[in-house]
């Protein structure tokens, strides 16, 4: 489904990403652990198409397309989905209006018909279980005056609506108490399906104890430098990431 | 002799022939000398003058605009004239065509005894007691020469009189077309309305131009709301694509009084307001809310005044201006609080979202505070839209046009919100989406 090859990019001349390569299939989770600043937020807005990241190397191939060509909207309506690691604020513009705004522009470009206000509504309703969300929260204009609780549970729910093939999801779990971890998590599950892959992006190893990944990658310094299976993740959990950071440098030594 | 001098000189000369033909009662024909007089000794404001340091009059001075002359028009029916101008016009309602009054358009309800609706031609006509106390009592034609001219001009208009206690649920409409056929006339319609003591009252003021000609509408509204009165003011600009309109707003507020006012500016290619408030009791509630959308060449100014005059005042002031192509636009507003007016509490916001390089906003909130016992604060900002907001929405599928339309609007919402008559609300939110552009089109409401 997703295949990145040599991926380099930059922001305002600094080099963030320095060669990623990463295959993810449809059904698959994949896990991408790594230290604060180590790219991983870098990665997902270039997969998402933020056009204040220069990719300078490297290609993305998306469902055979070359995914680097397309507008942030044509990803979208692809299927494929961003959930912020900092979801923006809107005021004036309610959850509801956009997201049926958001839901009917990927509906079209599938050839589907467009949504009325009344089907709209039920696909809502329906929705809203997946992550408990409620009702007054969406007629609310967009994380506007949300807790980060809110905020996380927000993207979910407009994943469940939007339904993409490839969900990204950047630290997801970040600043969540137990319950509301349980809830997001227990929602992502919910939307796991044999035709859709996820890019779970995670600081801790607390959210894969919930969400099981197939694939646990850890990004340091902008590299894919460790990649293996869950077991990974709780040998990050119990030695840290200090224990990466040696081995890379020991290899870079070696190296030299 | 200077191209402002020789066309101040054909207003006087306008005004010598108009003196002949109008009979009024005598003290109206001595409120109309002296303003001509004053307008004589004024002349046009230049950019020199700090209350027109943003806005260049130029371009009307330009134009030897003459007297509109009372015609009759293709609109016959009501059903024609609220398709052409895409606004249903309420059963309580006053038209005027050209700065004149017609009887065909018009319609009225049963109102409680005592209330006035009417034109100011036919009030004036009958000389009705009400209007001698209140007339060209409120906007100074001493120092400002667009209210001197409509004053000298003062003839018709709407005049609405509330009497004390009277409720009136129902929004009071008073619709000004412009027929803008190129036929360069400049109309001057002149509205008082009294909410007497204990009443309440919504109101509705707009001005449309049908066609693209140019023309010139020189407004005056007097506003008087009594001891205790709720009066709920709502203006709507939308002059066509040459038309100018230069008007001032004037309330005089009494003890206990609430008076809130929406300035919503659409169209027109100069326009320039003046919305001021007198706070001339205490524990006057007034809110002054703008929103203005300007695009092109078009240029528009905000200008306000809050006078606080008696203690206990509270003023609430958010304008919002949405800027795009080469358009211009103004926003000053001056907060005074006199000597006389401890414990005023007073917040004035001015926003603007710039859509386009070329376009271009003057800011200028004032406070000018001489009372040490008193609550205010002022602030202004210039943005563009957010791109953290724009990648969020285009991240979820919707295009960047649409994404810009949806941000745009989430903007101008904040006005929009806080209308309170639900059916004002719909229609106002609707020209403005309509405004925003023909994505929005046929669409339901965005709120
Ligand atoms: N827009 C930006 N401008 C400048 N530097 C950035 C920007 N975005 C990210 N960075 C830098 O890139 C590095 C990686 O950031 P990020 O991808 O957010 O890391 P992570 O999500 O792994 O914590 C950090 O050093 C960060 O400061
Ligand atoms: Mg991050």
């Amino acid at each position: 489904m997703l295949e990145i090859r040599n991926l380099h990019t930059s922001v305002s001349g600094r080099e963030i990403l320095r060669g990623i390569d990463l295959n993810v299939r449809a059904g698959e989770i994949h896990a991408i652990m790594g230290p604060n600043g180590s790219g991983k937020s870098t990665l997902a807005h270039v997969l998402s198409g933020r056009e204040s990241y220069e990719v300078t190397a490297g290609e993305v191939i998306y469902e055979g397309k070359n995914l680097l060509q397309m507008t942030p909207e044509e990803r979208a309506r692809d299927g494929i989905f961003l959930a912020f690691q900092y979801p923006v604020e809107i005021p004036g513009l309610s959850t509801t209006y956009f997201l049926k705004a958001a839901l009917n522009a990927i509906r079209k470009h599938r050839g589907l018909e467009e949504l009325d206000a009344m089907d709209f509504l039920v696909l809502v309703k329906e929705k809203m279980k997946v992550v408990e969300m409620e009702q007054e929260l969406l007629n609310r204009s967009i994380n506007e005056g949300f807790s980060g609780g809110e905020k996380k549970r927000n993207e979910i729910f407009q994943m469940a609506v939007l339904d993409p093939k490839l969900a990204i999801l950047d630290e997801t779990d970040s600043g969540l108490d137990i319950d509301a971890l349980r809830i997001v998590a227990n929602g992502v599950n919910t939307l796991q399906s044999a035709a859709r892959a996820m890019i779970v992006i995670t600081h801790y190893q607390r959210l894969l104890n919930y969400i099981v990944p197939d694939h646990v990658h850890v990004l340091y310094e902008g590299r894919i430098v460790k990649s293996g299976a869950k077991e990974l993740a709780e040998e990050l959990e119990a030695k840290g990431y200090d224990w990466i950071k040696e081995e890379v440098e020991a290899a870079r030594g070696a190296g030299a | 002799m200077s191209q402002a001098l020789a066309e101040q000189d054909q207003y006087l000369s306008d005004f010598e022939r108009f003196e002949e033909r109008g009979a009024a009662p005598a003290w109206v024909q001595s409120i109309r000398r002296e303003a001509i007089s004053r307008f004589a000794a004024l002349g046009f404001p230049s950019t020199k003058d700090e209350e027109w340091k943003y806005t260049n009059v130029a371009p009307i001075l330009r134009i030897p605009f003459k007297p509109a002359a009372a015609e009759s028009n293709g609109l016959t029916t009501v059903e024609a004239l609220e398709r052409t101008i895409s606004i249903s016009l309420p059963p309580e309602r006053l038209v005027f065509i050209d700065g004149r009054y017609s009887k065909e358009l018009s319609s009225r309800r049963r109102l409680p005894e005592r209330v006035r609706v009417s034109s100011l031609a036919a009030a004036l006509a009958n000389d009705l007691e009400a209007l001698q106390p209140h007339l060209a009592r409120y906007a100074d034609f001493k120092t400002h020469a667009f209210v001197a001219l409509n004053t000298a001009f003062l003839e018709d208009g709407a005049f609405v009189y509330i009497p004390r206690g009277a409720i009136i649920e129902e929004p009071i409409f008073m619709l000004f077309i412009s027929l803008g056929g190129g036929k360069a006339e400049v109309s001057y319609p002149r509205n008082l309305i009294v909410a007497d003591r204990d009443s309440q009252v919504t109101l509705v003021e707009a001005y449309v131009g049908l066609e693209n000609g140019v023309y010139f509408t020189n407004g005056v509204t007097e506003i008087v709301a009594g001891e205790n009165a709720f009066v709920d003011h709502y203006k709507l600009v939308r002059e066509g694509e040459a038309g100018f309109h230069v008007a001032t707003q004037q309330a005089h507020l009494e003890r206990n009084s609430n008076f809130r006012s929406h300035l919503i500016t659409l169209g027109g290619s100069l326009v320039r307001n003046d919305v001021n408030a007198v706070l001339a009791g205490e524990g006057v509630e007034c809110t002054l809310n703008g929103l203005f959308l300007a695009a092109a060449q078009q240029h528009v100014d905000s200008h306000t005044r809050i006078d606080h005059v008696k203690p206990h005042g509270m003023s609430r002031e958010l304008y919002k201006g949405i800027l795009d192509g080469k358009a211009r636009g103004v926003f000053s507003g001056k907060i005074y609080v006199h000597k006389s007016a401890p414990k005023t509490d007073a917040k004035q916001t001015n926003k603007n979202l710039l859509l386009s390089k070329d376009a271009s906003i003057d800011t200028k909130p004032q406070l000018e505070i001489y009372n040490n016992d008193v609550k205010c604060t002022h602030g202004s900002t210039i943005g563009q839209l957010s791109q953290d907001a724009l990648f969020y929405l285009r991240a979820r599928g919707i295009g960047l046009e649409e994404a810009r339309g949806l941000l745009t609007y989430a903007f101008a919402s904040e006005i929009i919100r806080g209308i309170k008559v639900a059916s004002i609300r719909e229609q106002l939110d609707q020209l403005v989406i309509t405004r925003l552009g023909d994505k929005f089109r046929g669409k339901e409401r965005l709120l």
